[in-house]
């Protein structure tokens, strides 16, 4: 179980690192644009507005020392 | 070559110069200390680890429908990518320090001479062991970044080999130098190849998503101009706080 959890623990460090709001922002953008796309709103400036965004967030929040 | 191809090629030679740079560190602060035959030993059998994982799992992945591929391999990068661009937003704003690799040489090689003496196999097990996981955890970084980027664009023996080219270059300076490479700019190549994850991640995860791109493949450079400006505002405002913010964590 010990290597399982270090396992788990090194991916989502690996991918996620230390702001899962960037990653969980990023799942909700992507499904709202692929969302759009299927009524037919060809949504390509969504995407680049909410990184931009998030991009901004993740560099004022503060960090854990 | 189109325009993709070649930012492809860029991506992953500038990662991998970034990721081997930390990695020759490591080799040559054990190596000078502790002999070389078993340093180079242990960096050579993470190599081919990292060359297994890419040619296993890199011709795996064509099994999957471009699209998806692009959705999952866009949310990566864009995770992925986001985190490199913020560090290296952070370090250029003053707020984080830079990567000092003069430093971590000397710690590399202070902990090298601390370390008692353990034989196995004929080899110095510490020399071994700490130049395998050395080259193994930073190259982990570029066999996703040459997977990713070769299987959502179907190029994975150009990503691979401008990976490669990345390794023969950032090797032979270190076998010439036999020190830290602390010249090399950093933090500016940090910047660039989180520029091209979090681009690409862009791109990708939108296609995947539906979306088709207006002037398709030439809106990439465009993204890329759009958000190296965003980050550029961003340094500028960081450097304008009065009070820096707290980031214990991010050296």
């Amino acid at each position: 179980m010990t290597y399982v959890r270090a396992f788990g623990r090194f991916w989502w460090d690996f991918i996620v690192g230390d702001d899962w709001r960037v990653a969980a922002g990023i799942v909700l953008a992507i499904g709202l644009t692929s969302l759009l796309t299927h009524k037919g709103v060809n949504a390509w400036w969504l995407l680049p507005a909410v990184v931009a965004l998030l991009l901004a967030g993740a560099v004022f929040r503060p960090r854990k020392a | 070559m189109t325009t993709t191809t070649a930012l492809i090629v860029a991506g992953a030679f500038l990662a991998s110069a970034v990721e081997m740079v930390e990695a020759v560190t490591i080799v040559i602060g054990v190596g000078v200390v502790r002999g070389w035959r078993s340093a180079l030993i242990g960096a050579g059998a993470a190599t081919l680890v990292l060359a297994a994982l890419v040619v296993v799992l890199g011709p795996a992945l064509t099994v999957v429908p471009v699209k998806v591929l692009r959705l999952v391999v866009g949310a990566l990068l864009l995770a992925f990518g986001l985190q490199w661009l913020r560090k290296a937003v952070l370090r250029s704003g003053g707020y984080v320090p830079m990567h000092d690799e003069a430093e971590a040489f000397r710690r590399e090689q202070e902990e090298a001479a601390a370390a008692a003496s353990d034989e196995r196999a004929g080899l110095d097990w510490y020399a071994f062991t700490v130049s395998f996981k050395g080259v193994l955890l930073e190259g982990l970084e570029v066999v996703f970044i040459v997977i990713s980027f070769g299987s959502a664009q179907g190029k994975l023996g150009l990503a691979a080999a401008g990976a490669a080219a990345a390794v023969v270059v950032v090797v032979l300076a270190g076998v010439l130098v036999r020190g830290p490479l602390e010249r090399v700019p950093e933090n500016t190549l940090k910047y660039a190849v989180g520029l091209l994850l979090t681009s690409f991640g862009c791109f990708w995860g939108a296609e995947g998503a539906g979306v088709h791109w207006p002037g398709d493949e030439l809106s990439l450079p465009v993204l890329i101009g759009f958000l190296w400006l965003v980050s550029f505002l961003l340094v500028q405002a960081l450097r304008r706080r009065p009070v820096p913010l707290p980031s214990g964590a991010e050296a």
